[in-house]
This record gives C-alpha cells, structure tokens and sequence, in this order.
C-alpha cells in the first residue's frame, strides 16, 4: 500500500473529524445542559456557511467575511434560542424533535427563498491556494492545513474555557446537574443562551470553512448533523473532551474505511465480492463502530462526570 | 368504555368511509388523481399506525422507522430485479427481512432511553439508507423501477388492477388497526404502556419489560415494512429516498399531529399532512416556509394532536 496516499487520507479523516468536533462541540453542550435535541443544529452550519459566504462576498475578502460571521452567527443563535427553543425546554423530546424538525423545514425554505435554489459558490482566497510540502514526498492542500490548525485552536480555546474559566465551571456544573446547580445560585437561562450562542458559532464556523471546498447548498448540514448525533453518543453526551476524540476517531475511520476497506476486503473475499461489498461496508462503518460502543458502553465514552445521562 | 358517539369517533367513522368511497368518488367529481393520493395517505398512514405502537404506547420515539419502509420496498424491487414477482416469495421476504432488521436495531437500541434512542434509531436507519445509496446495482440514488407488481398467482386477485391495489391497501390498513387495538388492550399492551410511565416500576413487579418492549419494536417494524411493500407496488419504483431522515421525521410529524396514544390519530394525521402538502404546494412553492412554524405551533399549542382537540377517549396520558 501506498504510505503517501495512507497520511494523506489519514488528514482528510482528520480534517473532517475537525469539522464534525465543531458541529458536536455545540451540540453535545446543549444536549448536556439543557436536554434538548435540537435538529436545528444542522441548520446552523447551513445559515453560517451562508451569511458569512454572503459577507465575504460582500466584503472581498473571505477572511473578513469569517470574522463578522462570528458576532452574527452569535447574535443568530441567541435569537433562535430565545424566540424558538427556549419555550422547549420543559417539552417531552418528542416535542423538541417535532418543534426543531419544523425549524429545518423553515430554515431550509427561507435560505431558498433569501439566496434562491443553486446556493452560494465561495472562492477560496488566492494566498489560501496551492499545497505545502510536509516531508516525505508528501504534499497537501494548503486550506485542508489551515482547517486543521483552526479547528485544533479552536479546541484549545473551548477547552481553556471550559476547564479553566469560572463561565467553563458553571458549563460543566450545569451538564453535570442542572437543577443542582440551579439550586446553588447559578442563572442557568442565561448561561444556556450564552452556550447556545456559542454552539451557532461553532457549527457558523464549521459551515463556512467548509464552503470553499464544497459550496454553499440547501440542507447541506443535514448529513453532518447525523454524523455529529454519532459524534456525541460515541463521546458520551455532554463532554466536550469525548466529543473531541471522538469526532476525530468518527472522521478518520470513515475516511479510511471508504479509501481502503475494499483493499483489505481483497484479502479474504473474491476480487468482484470485495468490489461490492466494500462501498456498502464502508459507508456503514461508523454506523457499526456506534451499536459496539452502546452495546459496551451505553452512556458513550466519555461522559461528564457525576452525569446523570442514561435515564 | 360507553358507546357515545364523541367527535373522535365521528372522524373516524367518516375519515374510513372516505377511503373506502374514494375509488367511486373521485371519478365521479372527476378528479380521477385523488385515487392515487388517498392510496399514498393510506399506506403512510399504516405507516404511521405503525410508529405509534411503539412511540405513543410503548414511549420509544423512532427517528428512523422509514427504514422499514424501504426495506419492504426493496424486498419487492430487488426481487423483481432479479425476475421472481410472485407475491408468495416477495411478502414472506419483505415481512421477514423487517422483523430481522427491527429485531436486530431494537437489541441494540432498547438498551438506551430519552436522546439517545432517538439519535440511534436515527443513525442506525441512515446506515441502511447509505447502504441503498451505495447499493450501484440496485440504482443508488435513482433507485429501481419495478416491473410488475407482485403476483399472487390468481386471477381473481391482481395487483395490476388499481381498484385491486386500492382496496388492499384500505384492508391492510383496516388490519392494522386492528392488530394495534387488539394488542393495545391487552396484557401485552398493557406492560407496554406501563413501562412508557415508568419502567423501573415495571420491573420492580417483576415483569421483564425489555422482551416486551422488543416485541412491539419487532412488530411495528413489520407492520411498516408490510407498508413499504405496498408503497413499492403502487408506485412501481424504490428509492433510497423513502428511508431518508425526512421521512422518519415526516412520520413522527403525522402521529403527533393526529395524535399519539391514539388508535386513529396517525390515521387523521396522514391525511392531514398530506391534503396539506398536496393543497399548499399549489399554492406556493415556497410552502415549508409556511408548513416549518405551523408545525412548531402544534407542538406547542395543540398538545394530544387532532385527536386529543376532539376529546378522543382511549388517551392515556
């Protein structure tokens, strides 16, 4: 096997674990502390890649497009929480499933009405084109280097917040015991739509980095929302730690289960048996990795600690 | 329980005997399309009879039941893909494949409540649906056409015919009702809506509810793959599109709008939905747009769905 071909699809797994661990950061937090399943959460991703592409456009410049996206994406989320979500919250979750797949039915309406059916095609800065040479013979796309180094920036900043800021320890109080921590004096309204807020960011920011190298589409964070649901329930709901690992576990796996399996395949089953079983298998891949982790570990990998998760 | 006539009961009475009347009515006002779409509302709603079994009885919210859907529609298809239409081999294998394929998700996802049951029947019905997507000989994305409809050997009863097709559809679907209101009633339904409640208690008495709970799974499961076999037929093509996400969430969306612990509100729900869709796409095409907050504003203020509105009486809640 080819060991160029083997690291470079070891990054693009991890790029895409980057992407989904934005999506879950958000989500496995929300989930947490308020137990809410919000479906909504993919149109998130959806409304950043759109806004901010809207801005960069409107800007020229793609790197101040993405940092405009932030307050906007900020002040989105908090509206959504509290004009939409924050009446959900004493909801049963078959309310809350119903309530947010209705938003996505609007979300994804209203952004083609706003930017009209074929979506938004963003172009990747000139000074963010070409490869970087990482040794070895090995080249790789300059922009998928610069996913990575965010998204790695990125947790270390939510992971300073959450661990070492007082704001991270009423976070981490409220996932771990939200009456508890209710009781003993914390505005637990207030600390969620600051968390929400910053969860639109989040899935803002992993919509629109992404949007360089797909485009901007309807429904495009749909897909990714499953991937994220199977981020956070293999990394335990609520930790923001487990949604890191296993956002990058998901992303690699997939990604290589879809460019070597079938040659794996090869080894034990007949060449035009491997050829067709190998497609199928892979895609399921991470699906199957999920039921084993629940079948062992039904309140994920990682769950916070003295959570309460599995009722 | 009284024999009153309630208004719950009025709708049934007349949301029945519309079926029933449609093949007769809608020639006669000459709209000959509504045969078709009530068909389509009558195999979601055994679709959504289905869901509620396990959903408003059982308390176990499937996000992906459309899986079954396409299950017993690819059983029909790739069937005939491979040139074997009789019904006698297409039926047992669409029945069976669901009850394996539900047997095997409830196992695992029985094991878990609240978020997690939802985002796991979720993923685990997203694997099958990739599974038809990845699936190049059977058409991917495009899906499969269907050739014939399956064959059940006899002249006397012919899927070809579309009145035949109608009132099939209308049997299975009066079956089904009755197969849930039996079971609801019973012993069975009744360990099933005490462990909804509250399931420690149950197993506190002693009863082993997870068999339970996994027998309504396992059942429901080929209840709505009897529904994709017959979605196959009357449609004459599969897709992976009819085990997407949207389609789960769609059902969710009729049993809750008709009204969930209800026997009949997923019945009142599909043709609500669907006449909904059906008159609101004319309209505008833009109709989620309108379709998305309406949908918002029945979670949050018609709780109990239509059913519950008109004071139907077997609610438990």
């Amino acid at each position: 096997m080819d060991y160029v071909l083997l690291i470079e699809q070891l990054l693009n797994g991890f790029q895409l674990g980057i992407i989904l661990f934005l999506m879950a950061a958000g989500l496995t937090l929300v989930f947490g502390i308020m137990d809410l399943v919000n479906l909504a959460h993919g149109s998130l991703f959806m409304i950043g890649a759109f806004v901010g592409g809207t801005l960069a456009l409107a800007t020229g410049s793609f790197l101040l497009g993405a940092v405009l996206m932030v307050p906007a994406m900020f002040v989105i989320g908090i509206l959504i929480e509290t004009i939409a979500l924050r009446t959900l919250y004493r909801r049963s979750h078959l309310d809350q499933v119903l309530a947010t797949f209705g938003l996505i039915l609007f979300f994804n309406e209203a952004t083609r009405l706003i930017w009209g059916p074929e979506g938004l095609v963003i172009p990747l800065p000139d000074f963010l084109e070409g490869t970087v040479a990482l040794g070895a013979g090995i080249t790789y796309p300059l922009y998928r280097v610069v996913i990575i180094g965010i998204g790695l920036l990125v947790a270390l900043g939510l992971y300073l917040l959450v661990a070492k800021t007082r704001f991270g320890m009423l976070v981490r109080a409220g996932a771990s015991n939200r009456t508890m921590a209710g009781a003993l004096g914390v505005n637990i309204p207030v600390l969620f739509t600051l968390v929400f807020g910053i969860g639109a960011v989040l899935a803002g920011l992993a919509g629109l980095i992404i949007t360089p190298i797909t485009q901007a589409a309807i429904g495009m964070g749909e897909d990714v929302l499953i991937l994220a649901f199977v981020v956070i329930v293999i990394g335990g709901i609520g930790s923001v730690r487990g949604a890191f690992i296993a956002a990058v576990l998901t992303g690699v796996i997939d990604t290589m289960g879809r460019s070597f399996l079938d040659l794996l395949l090869l080894l034990v089953l007949p060449a035009n048996a491997a050829e067709a079983a190998g497609p199928a298998l892979s895609s399921m891949l991470i699906y199957i990795l999920m039921a084993g982790i629940l079948f062992f570990r039904p309140q994920g990998l990682f769950p916070p600690r003295g959570a309460t998760a599995v009722q | 329980m009284t024999h009153r006539l309630t208004a719950a009961g009025a709708v049934t009475a007349s949301v029945l005997v519309l079926c029933a009347a449609v093949p007769y009515l809608a020639p006669a006002l000459d709209e000959p399309f509504y045969v078709i779409v009530f068909a389509r509302i009558m195999i979601w709603a055994i679709a959504a009879v289905s869901l509620n079994l396990i959903m408003g009885y059982g308390g176990m919210i499937s996000f992906g039941h459309a899986v079954y859907l396409g299950i017993g529609g690819y059983a029909v298809a790739i069937l005939g893909f491979h040139d074997i239409t009789s019904a006698w081999v297409q039926l047992p294998v669409a029945i069976g494949l669901s009850a394996v394929v539900a047997l095997v998700f409830g196992v695992i996802c029985l094991r878990t409540r609240g978020i997690y049951f939802i985002m796991i029947t979720l993923a685990l019905a997203q694997m099958v649906y990739f599974l038809g997507v990845s699936a190049e000989r059977y058409g991917s994305d495009d899906g499969l056409n269907i050739l014939w409809r399956s064959d059940f050997g006899t002249r006397h009863f012919d899927l070809e015919d579309s009145v035949v097709m109608y009132y099939t559809i209308f049997a299975v679907l009066l079956g089904c009702l009755l197969v849930k209101w039996r079971i609801v009633f019973s012993r069975f339904g009744m360990v099933l809506r005490a462990s909804r409640s509250n399931d420690t208690r149950v197993q506190a008495v002693g009863v082993p509810t997870f068999r339970y709970r996994l027998v309504a799974f396992v059942i429901a499961g080929v209840m709505c793959g009897l529904a994709g076999f017959l979605q196959a037929n009357l449609e004459r093509f599969v897709s992976p599109d009819m085990m997407n996400w949207h389609r789960s969430g769609e059902l969710i969306l009729m049993t809750v709008l008709g009204g969930t612990s209800t026997l009949f509100g997923p019945v009142v729900g599909a043709v609500i939905f669907l006449m909904l869709s059906e008159i609101l796409s004319t309209v505008t095409i833009h109709w989620h747009l309108v379709f998305g907050p309406f949908l918002v504003l029945v979670v949050l203020f018609a709780r109990g769905g239509v059913m519950g509105l008109l004071g139907s009486r077997d609610t438990h809640d």
